[in-house]
């Protein structure tokens, strides 16, 4: 850092020198576990709580291992939508199908509450995750694992209630990831996080998804964080879909630089200017 | 981390014994200051004995065998009742909490018997069973079962409905469910009924050994009243006080033991 600081890089390069050190395993090129994901096909999805109409017809398409995010207004019916996808309400009319027959545990999601209990350990935490494998043999050393996965692994004997927020929700990452399930919807997970845990979360849930190449649905407030993560954008108005962007900067990203902040600058704009109109 | 952890340590053990000879101060202090007025005469020994004095008839009664006997007494009929009313109020509580339909067909009469004292029933309690043990015991569990089963009820039902979305989503089953996040997230609640009922199982205990026994710490207390020993007297309520100590001690330890992982248990 003192170093970086002295010879003054460019913005970019500083950034991408910081992502790198910590992560180096990111580096990997291929994607050993790309067969994995599962693809997404939704028609013309309807969902109402009473009078309200929260989505008013969903068409979409999500091919296997891809990394959607989805971006709208609080309210517009993103996180409905999550539910939906995740199974946790049910369908008022159109239909939600994965390319072939899923189990429970091939679909996961993350809260923005870790939602860990806290009358466990943390390992026995991650070991719920194993849903019907729970009582198998090898859960212990499968949930030793996946705190590997997560960067917990020293942790595993501590009570949820001494981690921080970040590490509480690397704990409900590496309940999620255990069963090496083949979507994964997350719910704004960083949401409650300060800015630099943010950050290290995200790079965490890129390198996690490159690795294990799940189709990746992720739904926040945040448009940088994004266009940091997404391979497609989909900003959510009025409970249909208004505009659908595909992010096309390589990985790893690197924060902050010009393609990014254009991107993000011009799906702001379509969110405020959907706000001037009415 | 582990570094600042592992310094902690010694810290943390010490604490406790230090603490645990804090509590004491104050009992010992106040029968020493008592010694000290009874023996200068500052207050007469028939309104007050000595704790001396007390001791005294204390260690004759134990020698006669006649104290132990009565404190065993007094200590089943507590224990069983205890037992008894807390497992039928813990039952109700679990049925309640967790069916709707149980909730609607038993809490509204619960509630009405509730609002009765149950010492109240006292002399209907001795024409139905005279003096009987199951009097007695019939009184410790109806005295038990409130505080154990609204506070069952009341820790089933503030259960945090994300962790059970949560359970769910993760294909626990019912009788999982209710093993891993439903009793856990209610015992913290539980605990405190059963300190309640705990306390109100020492208070039914007493009254209903004095109006109605043959024996029991009670029956000696108003035995020794009818024969003006008052030393006596005051030997059975620090003997109350005692094992209601111990009962609030016990119920501590277990709680200990239980929610080790509530963060309220951990640093001591």
């Amino acid at each position: 850092m003192q170093t970086a600081l002295r010879t003054s890089l460019p913005e970019t390069e500083l950034a991408s020198r910081a992502h790198f050190a910590p992560h180096a395993r990111v580096v990997r090129e291929e994607r050993p576990a790309q067969a994995s994901g599962l693809p997404l096909s939704i028609r013309g999805l309807r969902k109402s709580f009473g009078d309200n109409e929260v989505l008013r017809g969903i068409d979409l398409h999500i091919p296997a291992g891809q990394f959607v995010a989805i971006v709208g207004k609080s309210g517009c019916g993103k996180s409905t939508l999550l539910r939906l996808i995740a199974g946790l309400e049910k369908v008022d009319a159109g239909s939600i199908s994965f390319g072939s027959e899923v189990q429970p545990e091939d679909i996961r999601v993350m809260f923005q509450e870790p939602r860990l209990l806290p009358w466990a350990r943390v390992l026995a935490n991650v070991e719920v995750g194993l849903g019907r494998d729970r009582s198998s043999s090898d859960a212990h050393a499968r949930a030793e694992k996946a705190l590997t996965e997560v960067g917990l692994a020293d942790k595993r004997d501590q009570w949820p209630s001494v981690l921080s927020g970040g590490q509480k929700q690397r704990v409900a990452l590496g309940r999620a990831l255990i069963s090496r399930p083949r979507v994964l919807a997350f719910d704004e997970p960083l949401g409650a996080l300060d800015a630099l845990t943010r950050i290290s979360m995200q790079r965490l849930l890129e390198r996690v998804w490159r690795d294990q190449g799940f189709t990746a649905i992720l739904v926040t407030h945040d448009v940088a964080e994004a266009v940091a993560l997404a391979d497609r954008v989909l900003v959510i108005e009025d409970g249909r879909i208004a505009h659908d962007v595909t992010v096309n900067a390589g990985r790893p990203r690197q924060r902050g630089s010009a393609e990014l902040a254009g991107l993000e600058g011009s799906i702001l704009g379509h969110l405020l200017s959907a706000d001037d109109h009415t | 981390m582990s570094l600042i952890d592992s310094a902690s340590l010694p810290r943390s053990f010490r604490l406790p014994r230090v603490e645990g000879l804090i509590q004491w101060i104050v009992p010992l202090a106040i029968i020493a200051v008592w010694q000290v007025a009874s023996v200068t005469g500052f207050v007469p020994t028939r309104v007050l004995p000595a704790p001396s004095d007390v001791v005294l008839a204390g260690w004759k009664l134990l020698l006669s065998g006649e104290l132990v006997r009565n404190i065993w007494v007094s200590f089943w009929r507590a224990s069983i009742g205890f037992l008894i009313g807390g497992g039928i109020g813990f039952a109700f509580g679990l049925a309640n909490g967790l069916s709707q339909l149980s909730a609607r067909l038993t809490d509204t009469t619960l509630q009405m018997v509730r609002n009765v004292p149950h010492l109240a029933l006292i002399p209907l309690v001795i024409l139905w069973f005279g003096i009987d043990e199951s009097a007695k015991l019939f009184l410790v569990a109806l005295g038990v079962f409130f505080p154990i089963y609204l506070n069952t009820l009341h820790g089933i039902r503030t259960v945090d409905p994300q962790l059970i979305e949560m359970g769910r989503i993760y294909g626990m089953t019912d009788g999982e469910l209710f093993r891993r996040v439903i009793l856990p997230g209610a015992l913290p609640s539980i605990f405190v009924g059963i300190r309640f009922a705990l306390g109100i199982m020492w208070l039914t205990l007493i009254v209903a050994e004095t109006i109605a026994a043959s024996s029991g710490l009670g029956y000696m207390a108003m035995q020794a009243r009818e024969f003006m020993l008052i030393d006596v007297v005051v030997l059975s309520i620090l003997i109350y006080a005692l094992l209601g100590k111990l009962a609030d001690s016990a119920s501590r330890v277990l709680e200990r033991l239980t929610l080790s992982w509530h963060p309220a248990f951990q640093k001591r």
